[in-house]
């Protein structure tokens, strides 16, 4: 197996003047060590006929095993053990599928999807079967949805009804947090049972709002961190979802994700734009490693097309700290990443 | 106007709850033993044969949309299942139908037959027990108008073409539905059909299909509706209309005439009477999919004294999400099918 690392290449060249685009996109965090990594080549084995589409969702289960979410012909959600050996497909032709947008796995291994063409999010339990779902489709009786102008305020949000959902996670008691989304800018929560509890957010830029809230994780104490993409930060809220920080340095969070264990770690993700523009990819794509606190240990990674280069990672899983899995939109690939960091204490933080 | 109509059915419920005795129950856990690769999605329909065996209507698979030269045409959405009464999975009955685009109810006749009604489509299909079509109510509009389908309850009078202006939701004196709801049979065999969404009205046809009157409008008054939901006979051949918007049961004799109205039970989305010596009428003030308010279940005398009450909105088992149709060929072991929970429960009543 060829190995290809990639920490020891140089970054991308650092211009002395950014144009006022690259200002914008480019992470405030200066002197970020590099993390050398490699990326394992080839890792998901399709069976003939089976294609990705853009690699919007992966997610890991306990045994390790894949969970691929990806806009094919239509959206299908794969499953891959931990050689990334195909399994099988979950959900085929299921109703709440339409857009994928993210798939995670809980502490017992059901394995949740968010939708974000039918507004659904959907819990399977690990024999792949739908054990509840919050949010419904657009009832098709009434035709094709209208959509609204470009700008236009959306309907008012309503606690069982999304609006372009992107994601979800759960607590330690296992209260559900759902980003929602691009039509609505919230993060809704409820209880085990999906029953509503509270909410948080409009649309704006002030503390407590959003701009597309685009990806979340919750660490061990309930604590939620949210991709507030187009504001370019994460904002952490207590389990209650009141507003407690806001981290600003690491450029536009994408995917987010938080590593379980005793000392869990914070990753994120200042993707690349999915529309290729090469003069903002010139500053981004890559992803960077955190102190629940917000602290930047390090980074790793840039845009491309090649093994071990990113195309717009659209979700990140790291139940392992070192061994990431990453979905990528404009690649139409999931990669499994490997991170060689330096012994403890010599990241330089 | 929504939140009104909200704010009034708790205020409603709340009244009325204090008194209503809480019936309990069971509910039988994975029922419904699915072959692989297939699914259930939103369940608007559940009935049972005289076997004993489930028909499930469900909103599964994934409706599409193909564009035509100039028009836009709707395909799939729909599937229909057979399960045994040990939850069994038997046979798809109508696969790739033409009229399966937005599941609304099953219902199975004292014949077995097996109807569907589709409120996509606005079609009554009748199979015979072999799941064969025999006989078809309504005709499927031949394209949907891209940016908006079809009003929603009761905009409009219906689709009548020509003759005079028809009351709103009136309909024409026909088999051509609009958004139908719901299907019931007397011991004659004559046909009632609840239409619906888009109309406001019922319709009668005799057995062989044929048009015999219509009743009804869009309105608030004895007679008239606010989205005609579910529908049911008893054996003398009354007829009870779940009249949702206006929270009501109203009740007609066999010609359509206007008995009286039972409206203590919230907003009835799905009704349905039990056979035998005594008959038991059950309704469901079932949840809005964008709350969980409500979700209770009522059983009442024919008189609409209420016997008891049982369940609420919720998603874990033993609890209701939208209920829209309930099966009670067995007075004390019912059938629901959720839209909200995209599931099938088996109720066992312990009184």
């Amino acid at each position: 197996m060829a190995l290809l690392l990639f920490g020891a290449l140089p970054y991308f060249a650092q211009t002395a003047t950014l144009t006022p685009a690259q200002t914008r996109a480019k992470a405030k965090a200066q002197n970020v060590p590099e993390i050398p990594y490699e990326a394992v080549p080839n890792f998901l084995k399709l069976p003939p006929n089976v294609y990705l589409g853009e690699g919007i969702g992966v997610a890991t289960n306990s045994k390790g095993h894949v969970f691929v979410y990806t806009r094919s012909e239509d959206t299908r959600l794969f499953e891959f053990d931990q050689k990334g050996n195909y399994i099988r497909e979950i959900g085929e032709g299921l109703y709440g599928f339409a857009f994928a947008h993210a798939v995670r796995v809980d502490s017992e291994d059901n394995i949740w999807a968010v939708d974000e063409g039918t507004n659904m999010v959907i819990k399977f339990n690990p024999e792949g079967r739908v054990v509840m779902v919050l949010g419904h489709r657009p009832e098709s009786v009434f035709g094709i949805p209208i959509t609204p102008g470009f700008g236009a305020p959306p309907p008012a949000a309503e606690p069982y009804t999304f609006n372009r959902p992107t994601d979800v996670a759960w607590d330690p008691s296992g209260n559900i947090f759902v980003s929602d989304g691009y039509g609505n800018s919230r993060v809704v929560k409820y209880d085990k049972n999906g029953r509503y509890i509270a909410s948080i957010g409009t649309k704006g830029s002030e503390q407590g709002q959003f701009n597309l809230p685009h990806t979340m994780a919750a660490d061990a104490k309930g604590n939620i961190y949210v991709g507030d993409r187009s504001n370019a930060r994460i904002q952490v809220f207590d389990d209650d979802l009141k507003p407690k920080a806001i981290y600003d340095q690491v450029g536009a969070p994408w995917a987010v994700c938080v590593t379980p264990g005793p000392h869990q770690y914070l990753y994120s993700s200042n993707s690349s734009p999915d529309n290729n523009n090469s003069e903002i990819m010139a500053v981004t794509g890559e992803v960077y490693k955190m102190e629940l606190d917000g602290t930047i240990l390090g980074k790793f990674g840039k845009p491309g097309k090649q093994v071990g280069q990113f195309s717009t990672i659209h979700e990140l899983d790291c139940r392992s700290e070192n061994e990431l899995m990453t979905a990528e939109i404009t690649a139409w690939r999931a990669q499994k990443i490997i991170l060689h960091p330096k012994p403890q204490g010599a990241n330089g933080k | 106007m929504r939140l009104t109509l909200l704010a009034s059915s708790l205020f409603t419920v709340a009244l009325c709850a204090q008194s209503v005795p809480e019936i309990t129950f069971d509910s039988a856990p994975n029922l419904l033993k699915l072959p692989d690769r297939t699914y259930l999605g939103e369940v608007p329909g559940v009935a049972t044969n005289s076997k004993g065996h489930i028909f499930v209507y469900t909103r599964s698979g994934v409706p599409y949309a193909t564009m035509g030269g100039s028009r836009t045409f709707t395909h799939g959405g729909s599937r229909l299942f057979e399960f045994d009464q040990t939850g069994k999975y038997v046979r798809e009955i109508g696969q790739g139908i033409y009229g399966f685009l937005f599941a609304q109810v099953v219902r199975i006749d004292p014949e077995d037959n097996i109807w569907i009604v589709d409120r996509g489509s606005s079609l009554v299909i009748k199979f015979a027990p072999d799941g064969r079509v025999a006989m078809l109510m309504g005709r499927k509009p031949e394209a949907i108008n891209v940016g908006g389908g079809g009003g929603r309850g009761g905009e409009g009078g219906g689709r009548g073409r020509g003759g005079p202006a028809a009351l709103p939701g009136a309909g024409t004196p026909g088999d051509l539905f609009n958004q139908p709801a719901d299907v019931a049979w007397d011991s004659s065999g004559n046909i009632f059909v609840a239409d619906g969404y888009g109309n406001a009205r019922i319709a009668k046809f005799d057995k062989n299909g044929m048009f015999m009157k219509t009743w009804g409008s869009k309105g608030t008054e004895s007679g008239q509706f606010d989205i005609p939901d579910s529908i049911a006979t008893d054996a003398q051949g009354n007829v009870y209309v779940a009249d949702r918007g206006n929270k009501r049961i109203q009740v007609f004799d066999n010609d359509g005439n206007f008995k009286n109205q039972i409206s203590n039970v919230g907003a009835p989305w799905a009704i349905c009477i039990s056979p035998g010596a005594h008959q038991y009428l059950y309704s469901s003030n079932s949840n809005e999919v964008n709350n969980l308010d409500n979700g209770e279940i009522y059983k009442l005398e024919l008189d609409g004294r209420v016997a008891g009450k049982f369940g609420r909105a919720g998603k874990v088992m033993k609890e209701f999400g939208s209920v829209n149709e309930i099966d009670c060929r067995r007075a004390n072991e019912l059938y629901v099918s959720e839209i909200g929970n995209w599931r099938v429960q088996k109720l066992s009543l312990r009184q």
